[in-house]
């Protein structure tokens, strides 16, 4: 049992703690034999932090559905409509299990899955088949592709020459915004903030700076230091919980927090299809929890941490999300317009009445 | 060099060389004082340059030649000024050497029969009849002010040494059972403080590793050697967690005077999470840490080190083009802080300027 070791977090003893070294196949109770390989792949390309980040993920696991989808061949005396929804149970599971799942995968697999029950019987396998796959990249178009290009349009309206614009991590759609207000000649500068372990801002970093946009980087512990010279915070989101609270990287609601204080404005740029139904206040009650080992770091060749597994009284907690409240945050980006963070309820409910 | 010890034109007499010792500690000093100047902090702690301070200038005071106590405190402030040029940041030298002129003061009006009361309050009556102490320039000379001057600072080595403990010791007021505390980095006043309530008490700490230089791990290895339940988490997690948390225990690495803390970077963001959630913000700062610097002097406030350790030049390509900061210190204002615990007791920290006012003279305070 090294996997939940003796000085397991008991405020978190309800999540799952997450082992990199433990190997993936050996926790698994559906052998990996009877999943489709694409998905086995995808399973460990998520646990290995290969594919990071809500859309990278959503997109990946609709990719390997598609292929799934190919290789699927109806049995006899049964109906692909209902035959279909049943194999992808198992998959679904196999890749909770290797990373518990993002809120934009659960609505795309939603999405799918009716997708898959609304075919009328009498298509035939290949026909359905297309028809499903049409269906996928349709979904990925829209809520992907076309939906950037829609936020991007309202937040360049919201960027002025002359701004200093603070980022945190790595959130794709927020680089495609900056690098899309440069393209369109605005002058600004992007402060980069990062926190260990994940490191992710150096990867922003690189993509701004290849597009020549003026960077400056800093921790996440220089934040007071930095802000007074910020004009705007934009933050990228992983799911927008019904109650109007932003789930995101951890980190995220004490750059709201902060940036509050010094009146500088806190703007979300979130796809409408990352909304989700459920209600949050705290970052205990869900969350994920990564790697313990990952918080060690050698300095000067010495690692302090480096026995703590052999230490009942010492503990490390690696957090991957944090919810911000919504009164820290002043505006919301979507595809449908901008919105208060109190408006989730209600686009909720119009994309619920339009299916 | 500009010692005010005049080792060179008395090399034969057997004082010089108690002199060139004593100017051959000051310089290694100074050389400790300038090399601690990296992120990670002084290669000794807060306390121990506080008394290696002391002792160097009761040295200066036995071994120097004046004769009144104005000539004295001239020599005390020629080589303040130089301590505290070697490192700026480290304002516990300069603290203790307005210790001392203090001390001289007190002992000078002592010798002339005047009682401290009087000299201290700046009454308006005063100011109009005498025209304050402008006129009073130290220049008498008293045959035992040497030995009452050194012995009042050897009283305050003694009251430097019991610091720590005397902090320790209200650890049992503060903390109850079952608590969960957090801390920032890592400060030795903090880990004696929860040390010796852990001794009566059980309960849980919570250590934000303050990156780049993660002093916040040596401080959980420390404290879960005492069997105190530890937990490390990362800068970025502390709002996260704060909502559990009971109090904010931290250490500072200058206390200003209107209340404020000059503390390692990250502790601003700890202060306004505790406040949003309305958890007290304790700081545990001896009294040597009060500074009568105020907060306003912009380029004289920050210090920052190598930048790679935000970036390290592994990161090549992108270095050349990216401005990367890495401040050592924050600023946390006075509003944001429940209580500060020193030596000498619990205190508000609206008390603080009149805590300055009894151990620093207002004429002091630019060296």
């Amino acid at each position: 049992e090294t996997q939940t070791k003796c000085g397991t977090i008991s405020l978190f003893s309800h999540l799952h703690q997450y082992s990199r070294k433990a190997p993936l196949t050996q926790q698994l109770s559906i052998p990996s034999t009877v999943i489709h390989p694409s998905i086995v792949r995808l399973g460990l390309q998520y646990s290995q932090g290969i594919v990071v980040g809500s859309n990278a993920r959503s997109v990946a696991l609709l990719h390997a559905f598609k292929q799934v989808i190919r290789d699927y061949t109806t049995p006899p005396n049964e109906e692909l409509a209902r035959d279909l929804v049943n194999k992808l149970k198992p998959y679904i599971s196999f890749l909770n299990q290797c990373r518990p799942l993002s809120a934009s995968m659960g609505n795309a697999i939603k999405y799918i899955k009716k997708e898959i029950s609304n075919i009328p019987s009498q298509f035939k396998e290949e026909e359905a088949k297309t028809k499903l796959q049409k269906c996928i990249d349709c979904y990925i178009n829209e809520n992907v592709v076309l939906a950037a290009k829609a936020i991007s349009k309202y937040a360049i309206k919201k960027i002025s020459d002359g701004d200093v614009i603070l980022v945190y991590g790595c959130s794709s759609l927020v680089n495609h915004i900056l690098c899309e207000a440069y393209d369109k000649s605005r002058k600004f500068r992007v402060i980069v903030v990062d926190s260990r372990p994940r490191l992710e801002g150096r990867e922003a970093l690189r993509r701004l700076v290849q597009r020549g946009i003026s960077c400056t980087y800093v921790l996440i512990s220089a934040l007071s230091y930095i802000l007074p010279e910020v004009s705007k915070v934009f933050l990228g989101a992983h799911a927008l919980l019904a109650n109007g609270y932003v789930m995101s990287r951890v980190g995220t609601s004490q750059i709201a927090l902060v940036a509050r204080t010094f009146n500088v404005p806190v703007l979300v740029c979130c796809e409408t299809y990352k909304f989700c139904e459920r209600v949050q206040t705290d970052s205990f009650v869900s969350n994920e929890l990564d790697d313990p080992d990952d918080l060690m770091v050698t300095r000067k060749g010495k690692t302090q941490l480096e026995n703590w597994h052999d230490v009942s009284s010492l503990g490390l907690l690696n957090l991957v999300y944090d919810v911000t409240p919504p009164d820290f945050v002043d505006l919301v980006i979507t595809d449908l317009g901008m919105i208060p963070c109190t408006s989730v309820p209600v686009v909720l409910r119009v994309k619920n009445l339009e299916q | 060099m500009g010692s005010a010890i005049e080792a060179k034109t008395h090399k034969n007499m057997p004082g010089a060389d108690k002199e060139a010792d004593l100017t051959e500690r000051i310089e290694a000093f100074l050389a400790d004082l300038k090399r601690g100047g990296c992120g990670t902090g002084p290669i000794r702690g807060s306390g121990e340059t506080a008394r290696e301070t002391t002792a160097l200038l009761r040295k200066v005071t036995a071994q120097a030649r004046w004769s009144s106590a104005g000539d004295l405190m001239e020599i005390i402030r020629k080589e303040g000024r130089r301590m505290t040029a070697a490192q700026p940041s480290e304002t516990t030298v300069g603290n203790m050497v307005l210790r001392v002129l203090k001390i001289i003061r007190e002992e000078y009006a002592r010798s002339r029969g005047s009682s401290e009361e009087t000299d201290q309050q700046e009454s308006l009556h005063k100011l109009l009849t005498s025209g304050g102490l402008s006129e009073e320039n130290f220049r008498q000379h008293f045959v035992h002010l040497k030995a009452n001057v050194i012995e009042a600072i050897n009283e305050l080595l003694t009251e430097l040494e019991g610091t720590t403990d005397n902090i320790a010791m209200q650890a049992l007021e503060h903390i109850h059972s079952n608590e969960v505390i957090m801390t920032v980095g890592r400060s030795r006043t903090v880990e004696a403080f929860l040390k010796d309530a852990a001794r009566k008490r059980k309960f849980h700490v919570i250590v934000a590793e303050c990156a780049p230089f993660c002093q916040g791990h040596e401080m959980a290895t420390n404290l879960s050697k005492a069997s105190i339940e530890t937990t490390v988490i990362a800068d970025a997690a502390i709002f996260a967690v704060m909502s559990r948390v009971n109090k904010v225990i931290i250490g500072t690495q200058t206390v200003l005077a209107n209340g404020g803390l000059r503390a390692v970077n990250g502790t601003h963001t700890v202060a306004l999470a505790a406040r949003h959630h309305s958890t007290p913000l304790i700081v545990c700062a001896p009294m040597f840490k009060l500074s009568p610097q105020f907060p306003n002097e912009e380029d004289t406030f920050h210090k920052f080190v190598s930048p790679h350790e935000v970036l390290p030049f592994t990161e090549g390509e992108i270095l050349s083009k990216v401005n990367v900061h890495c401040p050592v210190f924050d600023y946390v204002p006075p509003e944001l802080i429940t209580l500060f615990i020193s030596n000498i007791g619990g205190n508000a920290p609206s008390y603080i300027y009149r805590l300055m006012s009894e151990l620093y003279h207002p004429e002091d305070h630019d060296l």
